[in-house]
């Protein structure tokens, strides 16, 4: 929710200093300072009260990784990014600059936003009541449906499919409400993607080792295909030259991040293993 | 004596695992992630025979393509975890494993020759020359690493387990 009121924002504050309307194919260098105004307006108060939350409950808990801190701060720049400021601006008129805001917005910055655990500092800085509601709406079976690997997966690459082989891009460009829509909900499907393959936070319906990564394996390449699909037939109102690049960028990059969580998940494997008793030959 | 053996004896063996299987594991995955790495290294990035997409390219050729590049990018990774783990268990079995590898390429290579190449004409090896030459000795090499893969495990099959390394281990 907060998600959308910010990117709401970030379209607003874009016109100040600039008569060229926000929403258009051509891009002047002129905005760039409105752009990183807008980039910083998004990002910054989100870092802060990360950062202000690990340090506060650091005082009364367990004193917060600054790993954590880290990569949450990451991760909001990133994602931030793609939704405001310069490469935002771009993505208006460039598939390739869409499709590096994708890998930002749905797959790297939502990893580095689930590694940073950010339900469990919620819990650390909430009053009890509070928490103890949170407790029940994470153990309700609306979100064991939405986090299951499965539906998650499904939501998130499905989505993919559906936002490039429909209208529905073309669509996205002439519409605010679904731009934000859309962004909105590649980000959340990333995350829950994520987090449902690589549960950081207390997940109380987490699912077996081999049902993540037959999942993972398959999101992957379902994400590989639809790049070389893209490759082949662009979307609607997509310079062929452009798209081809997008589409290379969507199938390589998505290769690096996918490495990135598959050696995540495998070193969580190596170290639960190493309790277990030993094999015999 | 031994702070494994008696956990061990609790678990079912299934759970337990098996150095044997999972050294042949290890190197089957390890062989197809190789083999795939060479290809996209190789044929596409260097030699340019093979590119990003052909307009031969069928919808069941992108699926398998696409099935098989993202399994094999698991398994490049997966397997290296899985030995690392075998090392510290001091259960890896390094014939097995250069066995599993053998067969994990030989396997990749041949799927890719004949079911890819030939009957999804995904794409070909070469473009603009006389392409027998090239499918032949794709598919031989790929069958030669096969069969050497058996071979090897079949070989390593039989053994009974390295007493002298599990007395030692047992020592420990």
């Amino acid at each position: 929710m907060q998600n959308s009121r910010s990117f709401v924002d970030a379209h607003a504050g874009h016109g100040h200093g600039s008569d060229t309307p926000t929403i258009g194919p051509v891009y002047h260098a002129a905005d760039g300072l409105g752009d990183w105004i807008s980039l910083a307006l998004l990002a910054l108060p989100l870092m802060l009260a990360y950062a202000a939350l690990a340090y506060w409950t650091s005082k009364r808990y367990r004193r917060w990784p600054a790993s954590r801190s880290l990569s949450g701060c990451a991760g909001i720049l990133l994602c931030a990014s793609a939704v405001a400021g310069p490469l935002a601006q771009a993505a208006h008129s460039s598939f390739t600059a869409h499709m590096l805001g994708h890998l930002l917005l749905g797959m790297l910055g939502p990893l580095l936003l689930v590694y940073a655990a950010p339900v469990t500092l919620l819990f650390r800085a909430l009053p009890r009541r509070a928490a103890r509601f949170l407790t029940r709406l994470l153990r309700s079976r609306f979100a064991a449906a939405i986090s299951h690997p499965v539906t998650a997966a499904s939501l998130n690459v499905g989505g993919l499919w559906l936002l490039y082989t429909t209208d529905l891009y073309a669509a996205m460009h002439a519409s605010v409400a679904l731009h934000v829509l859309i962004h909105v909900h590649v980000f959340a499907a990333g995350y829950l993607f994520t987090s449902s393959i690589l549960p950081v936070d207390p997940s109380p319906h987490r699912t077996g080792m081999k049902l993540r990564g037959c999942v993972m394996i398959l999101s992957f390449a379902a994400h590989g295909i639809l790049g070389k699909t893209l490759y082949a037939f662009p979307p609607a109102g997509t310079d062929i030259q452009d798209a081809r690049q997008g589409a290379q960028l969507m199938y390589y990059g998505g290769d690096g991040v996918d490495l990135l969580l598959i050696l995540l998940f495998c070193y969580r494997w190596y170290r639960s293993e190493n309790g277990k008793p030993g094999i015999h030959r | 004596m031994n702070g494994y053996s008696s956990t061990a004896e609790k678990q079912p063996p299934r759970e337990v695992g098996n150095g044997r299987s999972r050294s042949l594991v290890s190197g089957i995955l390890f062989g197809i992630g190789c083999i795939a790495f060479v290809d996209e290294v190789v044929f596409h990035q260097l030699l340019h025979w093979h590119h990003f997409y052909d307009k031969s390219t069928t919808a069941a050729g992108l699926v398998s393509d696409g099935l098989l590049h993202a399994f094999s990018w698991f398994a490049s990774v997966a397997s290296l975890f899985l030995l690392a783990d075998l090392r510290r268990k001091r259960a890896w079995i390094r014939s097995r494993w250069v066995g599993g590898i053998l067969l994990g390429a030989g396997f990749f290579q041949l799927y890719d020759g004949i079911v890819h190449h030939k009957l999804m004409q995904l794409h070909q090896i070469r473009y603009g020359v006389e392409i027998s030459v090239y499918d032949w000795t794709w598919n031989i090499a790929g069958a030669l690493l096969l069969v050497a893969g058996i071979a090897m495990i079949v070989r390593t099959g039989g053994e009974k387990s390295e007493t002298r390394e599990q007395e030692t281990m047992r020592a420990e």
